[in-house]
């Protein structure tokens, strides 16, 4: 099975005509652009910094104010406004998400074409690695390292695609093997043109439609990733993100004093990004292969 | 037989790649790793016996012999800030995450089956069409999220549950089972499994609907049709049995995978578990502590994918064992 014979324009009409039949990959795609502008556009959507300690009229500083006029989704105890946070959050986790899942993309596409292409020792040491990967605890590591590493986003998107490229790989890997059979490769290799080429130029496209449709599914994990990182403590202290938030909530008793709206909407966001991925990959299942609708 | 060899080999390299790869990672990373022992304040003598008695004052590769041949011995070496044996630490710990991932794992797929089977039966129908996407939605949120909300509803708001840990202050007991056994540890448990199952219904539930879908379009169940069965007896006897293959697998997977993955319900709600402690070794520079519990998870993990391996292999006589190997 390949995963489409005709990438481009005919994918993209296909594309519009699912958005229009499976309401949930629409509805995922309007998530994500609307996250997507939010993260764009944070510094005109915030009232006020995010790590700002704010003050009320009389110079009090303005901790815990329930949701209202001024402080839409009320503030932290230490007097920091909610929704500026959850705004800037949406920038950080779409920082990680992408730049986990392009990377995941181009190390399991790049695995997957040599793996399958040259087969042999290549193929053994390049799956083996894999199977390693797999086998690493997941979270653990991801702790591990951010501990070892200086707390920063960029270890959370190093761990996650160190972890998840061999899926993309297998499958690519598995593409691979079919198409290189067929006689329009065959033709140009008769033809004279170099692995290389053959590669990259005869084969690569056909696999990246099913490269996405994995990536997409890691943009999910990465957020969700690393909000468990933050959320443990071990994300970085100056920039603000949605696990960020949920530790901060946590060790300052908004628990126990039922303040929802503190912890409540950044999970929710977290929850509607990666949900969004699982819809968007549902229907890109659908277009690159037909033949399971029924 | 020799499927099996090959399996286990398989599996044992996997486990002494990761085993160096933690050693690397280890011994690599920046900072003293001593500097929890060594304090300024003792002689040059003393600090380098102490050196000696952890072998670091030999080159890597002698290090890395020594490693090795400690671990054949299950041997972890001390947590620093303890003071007492990783291995015993560890092993307190262990049966906490068990009893919660086997509690959390059971509930879980016994609901998941059960839905998953019912959302096949009734294909195209409105319940499917709302709880496909309600479903994506709980694989979707964090679990420690869930928990947060959970705690300040249950525990703070209404206070049917304790707030965190696995017993009441004072609580004693003669022996472990007696312990796991009792209504205080099990008062405790209700909260954390309720959330860990909440996350993990998705995937037997999405399993199983997609692959009674596959089964119901063999040939031995339209011959079970045309022999004039009730839908409900198809279902049951004919199409769940088989169906299940594939849910026995990831329930296996699953455990190798929770058994470290739980670390941020543990955290939530206090557990004492293995990822807790994991957790708090990384945090204040615990090596050795976060080493072992990190080789313990790693080793659950690496054991249970083997184990889905076979079990796999034994409840599908289809499965090629030549190919795979």
């Amino acid at each position: 099975m390949t995963a489409n014979p005709d990438p481009g324009a005919g994918l993209l009409r296909r594309l519009f005509r699912l958005t229009g039949r499976d309401p949930f990959a629409l509805a995922g795609i309007v998530i994500y652009v609307v996250f997507a502008l939010t993260a764009i556009f944070a510094d005109v959507i915030v009232s006020h910094d995010p790590l700002e300690i704010l003050f009320l009229p009389d110079g009090k500083v303005a901790s815990n104010q329930s949701p209202g006029g001024v402080y839409w989704l009320g503030t932290t105890s230490l007097g920091r406004d909610v929704f500026s946070q959850l705004v800037y959050g949406a920038r950080s986790a779409l920082m990680v998400g992408l730049s986990a899942a392009l990377m995941v993309v181009v190390v399991g596409t790049l695995v997957g074409l040599f793996s399958g292409y040259y087969g042999g020792w290549v193929d053994a040491v390049l799956m083996r690695l894999g199977d390693v990967a797999l086998s690493i605890p997941f979270l653990p590591f991801i702790i591990v390292l951010a501990a070892f590493l200086k707390p920063n986003i960029w270890n959370v998107v190093i761990g996650v695609s160190a972890l998840l490229w061999p899926n993309t790989g297998r499958i690519v890997r598995s593409q691979v093997l079919t198409l290189r059979e067929r006689s329009y490769v065959e033709a140009a290799r008769v033809s004279g043109a170099s692995h290389l080429r053959i590669l990259f130029t005869h084969i690569a496209p056909n696999v990246l439609p099913i490269s996405f449709l994995y990536g997409s599914i890691v943009v999910g994990w990465a957020i969700f990733t690393e909000a468990s990182v933050s959320f443990l403590g071990f994300g970085p202290s100056d920039s603000v993100s949605w696990g960020f938030m949920l530790q901060d909530a946590f060790l300052s008793q908004a628990l126990s004093r039922g303040a929802y709206y503190w912890f409540v909407p950044s999970g929710l966001c977290i929850m509607l990004v990666v949900a969004a991925g699982f819809f968007i990959s549902r229907g890109y299942e659908e277009l690159l292969f037909p033949k399971l609708r029924d | 037989m020799r499927f099996i060899s090959v399996r286990l080999l398989h599996s044992l390299f996997v486990l002494w790649a990761v085993v160096t790869l933690m050693f690397l990672m280890f011994r690599l990373m920046p900072g003293d790793p001593m500097a929890a022992y060594i304090s300024e304040a003792l002689s040059e003598e003393s600090k380098r016996s102490i050196r000696a008695q952890f072998g670091l004052d030999r080159s890597l590769w002698e290090q890395y012999f020594i490693y090795l041949g400690n671990l054949i011995q299950g041997e972890l070496g001390t947590s620093f800030f303890l003071k007492e044996p990783v291995w015993d630490i560890v092993m307190t710990a262990l049966p906490n995450t068990l009893a919660m991932t086997f509690s959390a794992l059971i509930l879980a797929y016994l609901f998941g089956v059960i839905a998953g089977a019912f959302l096949a039966w009734r294909r195209g129908s409105l319940a499917e069409g709302i709880s496909i996407p309600l479903v994506l939605a709980t694989r979707a949120a964090p679990e420690f999220w869930v928990g947060m909300i959970l705690l300040a509803v249950f525990a703070f708001s209404l206070g049917w549950f304790p707030s965190g840990g696995a017993a009441s202050p004072g609580a004693m007991y003669d022996s472990e089972w007696q312990r796991m056994l009792s209504l205080d540890f099990l008062h405790h448990l209700a909260l954390p499994v309720i959330t860990l199952a909440l996350y993990l219904q998705g995937l037997p539930l999405l399993l199983m609907r997609s692959t009674m879908l596959d089964v119901m379009q063999e040939e031995y169940i339209t011959m079970a049709r045309m022999k004039g069965l009730s839908t409900s007896r198809i279902v049951l006897h004919h199409a769940a049995r088989n169906a299940l293959l594939p849910v026995a697998t990831a329930f296996a997977l699953s455990l190798g995978q929770l058994v470290g993955g739980n670390v941020v319900i543990e955290m939530v709600f206090s557990w004492p578990g293995l990822g807790r402690i994991l957790v708090q070794a990384v945090a204040s520079s615990d090596y050795p502590l976060a080493q072992g519990a990190f080789l313990i998870v790693a080793f659950a993990l690496i054991s249970m994918n083997f184990f889905a391996d076979m079990l796999y292999a034994l409840l599908d006589p289809r499965v090629s064992h030549d190919r795979k190997s």
